[in-house]
């Protein structure tokens, strides 16, 4: 049981890596969005997901838009279902407690590789409890180290700090694309979240954007493939 | 409401929804939807959210924000490094502001 545990983190430690270079970028921003650290750091503990802290910071401005932040949460963690739903196999059997106590710490990241390492035969939850330990001491570190840098640029303007998080997710989302069905899902995506960021104030673009391409999606007409998630080397390290 | 118990409130509710989400997936994971529209709506989710969450700033950097959005796709398709892509588009959007100041 040990065992496992330390080879899921030693297994995690380039996906972590990876991940701590955002996770510095996540606490640079925090810092220029005037979110205390101490907030910062709550958060990645208690919310421990890379996209959906960054959406938090993105949307930090007071009075906060609660109802409005929680909600993009939410939406953009429903993929957590289907990770979650994928380890099944990984957790039969194991107490209620057990499932509790570790699926906290199924990241993206430690859920790729634990996911790979499934299929060989060598995983089992502490495995993927000790990817997910390794993912959590990496990321939360490098919030805090990019935190403190953040306080020390002088003009994060001219260094295009404020177009740092709309660059990451550029990149994050190239990832995602899974051929032309996409097309038009992400131009209504793309177009409604225009017009509503004219219209509507406390970036409620982000969810009418996001709901109104993704029910695009669920209009067109289905074909019959099922798909469970499929963790490939490119998901482990594109999605934070 | 003070600002600091708001502030708090909003991140437990945030960890919440995300735990009971990882932890509803694993428990209901006979239930969920394998295909159909609900899981085509859900699947798509993470793609047409991060685009929103993209395209207004972009918008709102002009033309630049345009190329350096391009450059940064293009970067992200081939070399398949969101960390160096990143770099590239905040180069471009940096260097195009040194520029218009200096003028």
């Amino acid at each position: 049981m040990r065992n496992r545990f330390w080879a899921g983190a030693a297994a995690c430690l380039p996906v972590a890596a990876s991940a701590a270079a955002y996770g510095a970028v996540l606490g640079v921003l925090a810092e220029q969005k005037a979110m205390a650290w101490q907030t910062l750091l709550m958060s990645d503990f208690v919310i421990f997901a890379g996209s959906a802290q960054f959406v938090v910071v993105d949307m930090w401005t007071h009075p906060l838009p609660v109802l409005s932040i929680a909600l993009s949460v939410l939406l953009i963690n429903l993929r957590y279902m289907l990770v979650g739903a994928s380890l099944e196999p990984l957790f039969r059997g194991k107490s209620l407690w057990h499932k509790a106590t570790r699926m906290h710490l199924a990241a993206d990241e430690n859920w790729a590789v634990t996911m790979a390492a499934h299929r060989r035969g060598e995983a089992d939850t502490a495995y993927l409890f000790g990817g997910g330990v390794c993912m959590f001491t990496f990321w939360t570190v490098a919030t805090m180290i990019g935190y403190r840098l953040g306080g020390w640029v002088p003009d994060p303007e001219m260094l295009a700090l404020d177009f740092a998080m709309t660059a990451v997710f550029t990149a994050l989302t190239t990832g995602l694309w899974r051929g032309k069905r996409d097309l038009l899902p992400w131009l209504t995506a793309v177009i409604l979240a225009v017009l509503t960021s004219q219209l509507l104030p406390d970036r409620w673009h982000i969810l009418v954007g996001g709901v109104g391409g993704a029910l695009v999606e669920a209009l067109l007409p289905q074909s019959d493939a099922s798909d469970e998630p499929e963790p490939e080397a490119e998901t482990a390290e594109a999605a934070i | 409401m003070s600002r600091q118990t708001l502030s708090v409130l909003t991140i437990l509710a945030c960890g919440l929804v995300t735990y009971a989400l990882r932890l509803g997936g694993l428990l209901l994971a006979d239930r969920l939807p394998k295909r159909g529209r609900v899981r085509a709506f859900m699947d798509a989710l993470p793609g047409t959210l991060l685009l929103s969450l993209i395209a207004p700033s972009v918008v709102e950097n002009g033309i630049w924000g345009g190329v350096a959005t391009l450059f940064t796709a293009l970067c992200a398709i081939k070399t398949k490094s969101p960390l160096l892509s990143m770099l590239v588009g905040m180069a471009i959007i940096a260097v195009q502001r040194y520029v218009t100041q200096s003028l």
